[in-house]
């Protein structure tokens, strides 16, 4: 292992790391708005936008987020949509993961027990409030756990928008080992990066398991 | 904007027929890879010798913490590096491979340890090894105590089995590619790839319900 | 029991009405056409084998089912009115405020404290003062009581507890019928008393009252007439006295022996 070398490098893999944290952190907002919005249409009483929810978590679930990726950034152009990679990158993957953690979000509200909505429903609760005061609180807290799973798989999948030359940790790790021929010490600095991220990532949401679903 | 005109990919068919052939082929033989080497890892980590069992578990570490592009680039640049030069096919279905058998290993480790440990006493009782113990009784009922979430892991290698089109490895996404090189139709291409690996990933959810349904009639 | 207000009921209307009740699960037809009339302070007890209907006929009344065929009436407003989506959630809503529920498993609310429990209902859906319903979740604790359990979680009661809050949560609506349905069921033997102890007291202020149970002991004491369900028709239906003592029917007979035996 050439020490040296991964020393010089590493700022510039720390500059590439603030990239891929930053469109972590936009994807994962994104997604989440996403998810939301998806299981409310998942749960309505409107057939058709049960449909459309439906349709959305199946279309993005059965094909490559890669492909989701080159369709908006590549084939955007062609339909009036000119994003910068960026911009496609943190859309793309956003609304990806959007439809996981939809699912994550639709297994935690059915995962309540059936009593509780009962109990509200037969107090006067409409569906609305049942859902916001009853289900909800208590879907959170179930939800915490596949949510992290669903981010840190976030985390890992930002590497994609390599491909679509965003200049992140696994765009500079490629170029370095173009440039240097030492794949091994390449990838333990930017493997180190990762696992860093991903790991301080699961205390955050050890932290808001302990914090809310112990309770 | 230039309007879409999918009429262009009726040239391109057999092109784009050769790379879904391939995305089965790719799917087909890493998925054989991720169960086998997960078995191999979840053995080596629950009854290996303690020298393989710290490896082992930093090298799942390492699979689990780092993307699957980063782990091709690794397998497709660094192979080269220590003198073994493997077509990109190889790297590709080898790095594809090894990251599912880790996550299928983390299954199986627990799909093992779950299984009841009077199976244990009682194959041993028989007269067989701990090895054969593991081989013939141990391991088969794992198998199929975690055929769902192993069989939502081969789903899930089939959508990132598109990742190894990034090294060149011929595949849907590269016939897509070839095609958008000479017509300049990205839209249509990658749709038409989306819509492809949809109805495979419909083809492998279908034949995976198949095995679950076997899988349950056994019981 | 109750015999005065039985009188000063009897020329209003009842305060609930099933008529000719009709529900089916898919092929299974499990409610027949039931007919039911319970007038303001009666205590109904209905007894029968396990899928007699019992507890559908119970869920129906407010609602929890849906009837494939026939009305059902509370405190003058039919409950299943042939509205649908928007208009249908409002009345629904309003007509259930009307009514108590209690659940054989209690269904207390986990992330709310017992006070939370008894004071939600209040104070979203009657806009109640939050100390107001402090002090009638109080007073309400008090008659089940469990005042000094007001701050703590659900999961810190036992079920005898959890029931008797579930008990003040739905009073605090301030219904006009309490339905409970087999709400000593899920509970270990030596916690039934305290639950009964708390709807025979109920029954003294002459709420209205419509209780599945399959303890025959508790509904001879506490109803002012018993249904003996099967199949999902109404067999028999009269005074508890008559009912146990003297069964016309021989299907009532033969779950009576099976069941007043142990």
């Amino acid at each position: 292992m050439d020490f040296g070398l991964m020393a010089r490098i590493f700022p510039f893999f720390l500059e590439a790391a603030l990239v891929t944290i930053e469109l972590s952190l936009l994807s994962l907002a994104l997604g989440l708005t996403v998810a939301a919005v998806i299981t409310m249409f998942r749960l309505s009483r409107l057939r058709t936008l049960r449909a459309i929810g439906t349709l959305y978590v199946s279309l993005m679930r059965g094909t490559p987020c890669l492909i989701q990726l080159f369709i908006l950034y590549f084939g955007g152009p062609q339909i009036g949509i000119n994003l910068s990679p960026f911009a496609a990158g943190a859309i793309g993957l956003g609304m990806n993961i959007g439809a996981y953690m939809a699912e994550a979000m639709r297994g935690a509200i059915l995962a309540v027990d059936r009593g509780q909505t009962e109990a509200a429903r037969v107090l006067g609760f409409s569906r609305f409030e049942t859902m916001r005061i009853v289900v909800l609180p208590q879907a959170a807290k179930l939800m915490i756990r596949p949510l992290g799973v669903n981010a840190v798989a976030l985390v890992k999948g930002t590497a994609l928008v390599s491909t679509i030359s965003v200049v992140d940790l696994t765009y500079t790790a490629q170029r370095f080992i173009g440039s240097t021929y030492k794949p091994f010490e390449i990838f333990a600095v930017a493997a180190i990066l990762y696992m860093a991220m991903i790991y301080a990532l699961s205390k955050v949401v050890d932290f808001l398991d302990r914090r809310y679903a112990a309770a | 904007m230039q309007g879409l005109d999918f009429s262009v990919v009726s040239s391109y068919l057999d092109i784009i027929w050769v790379g879904v052939w391939w995305t089965a082929t790719i799917t087909v033989s890493a998925s054989l890879v991720s169960v086998l080497g997960g078995i191999l890892l979840a053995v080596a980590v629950l009854h290996g010798p303690s020298a393989l069992r710290y490896p082992m578990r930093l090298f799942s570490w390492i699979f689990m913490g780092t993307p699957l592009l980063l782990q091709l680039y690794l397998i497709y640049f660094g192979l080269v590096q220590i003198g073994i030069d493997i077509p990109a096919l190889a790297a590709g279905i080898i790095g594809l491979g090894l990251h599912f058998a880790v996550y299928n290993a983390d299954i199986l480790r627990a799909g093992i340890t779950a299984v009841d440990m009077g199976q244990t006493e009682g194959a041993r009782t028989l007269g067989f090894s701990r090895l054969q113990t593991l081989r013939y009784v141990i391991v088969p009922q794992a198998l199929l105590n975690t055929a769902p979430p192993i069989g939502g892991n081969l789903i899930a290698l089939l959508k990132e089995s598109a990742i190894v089109s990034v090294i060149g490895v011929t595949e849907l996404v590269h016939s897509a590619q070839l095609a958008i090189s000479e017509t300049y139709r990205p839209f249509e291409f990658y749709v038409i790839a989306a819509v492809l690996y949809y109805v495979l990933n419909l083809a492998l959810e279908g034949i995976l319900k198949v095995i679950e349904t076997r899988v349950e009639a056994t019981r | 029991m109750n015999a005065a207000s039985k009188f000063a009921g009897a020329n209003d209307r009842p305060m609930v009405q099933v008529i000719d009740a009709h529900k089916s699960f898919g092929a299974f037809e499990i409610l027949k056409g039931i007919n039911l009339s319970v007038n303001k302070g009666q205590i109904v007890a209905i007894i029968g084998p396990s899928g007699s209907g019992k507890s559908t006929l119970l869920r129906s009344i407010n609602h929890l089912e849906a009837l494939n065929k026939g009305e059902v009436w509370v405190d003058g407003i039919q409950v299943n009115r042939p509205l649908t989506g928007h208009a249908f959630e409002q009345h629904i809503n309003s007509v259930r405020q009307r009514m108590g529920m209690v659940f054989q498993h209690f269904n207390l609310f986990p992330h709310m404290t017992v006070g939370e429990n008894v004071t939600v209902g209040p104070i979203k859906l009657r806009k109640m003062p939050a100390a107001r319903a402090r002090d009638l979740a109080m007073e309400l604790l008090g008659k089940v009581g469990l005042q000094d359990k007001y701050d703590a979680y659900p999961s810190r009661l036992s079920g005898g507890q959890k029931q008797r809050v579930a008990i003040a949560r739905a009073l605090a609506m301030e219904p006009s019928v309490m339905l409970f349905d087999e709400a000593t069921s899920a509970l270990d033997p030596e916690l039934v008393d305290e639950v009964n102890l708390v709807m025979k007291q109920l029954a003294s202020e002459h709420m209205t009252m419509i209780i599945v149970t399959h303890e025959m002991r508790f509904a001879s004491e506490v109803a002012d007439r018993v249904l003996f369900m099967d199949g999902g028709i109404v067999v028999e239906e009269g005074p508890p006295s008559e009912i146990f003592s003297n069964p016309r029917m021989d299907r009532t007979r033969t779950f009576l022996k099976k069941h007043l035996a142990g």
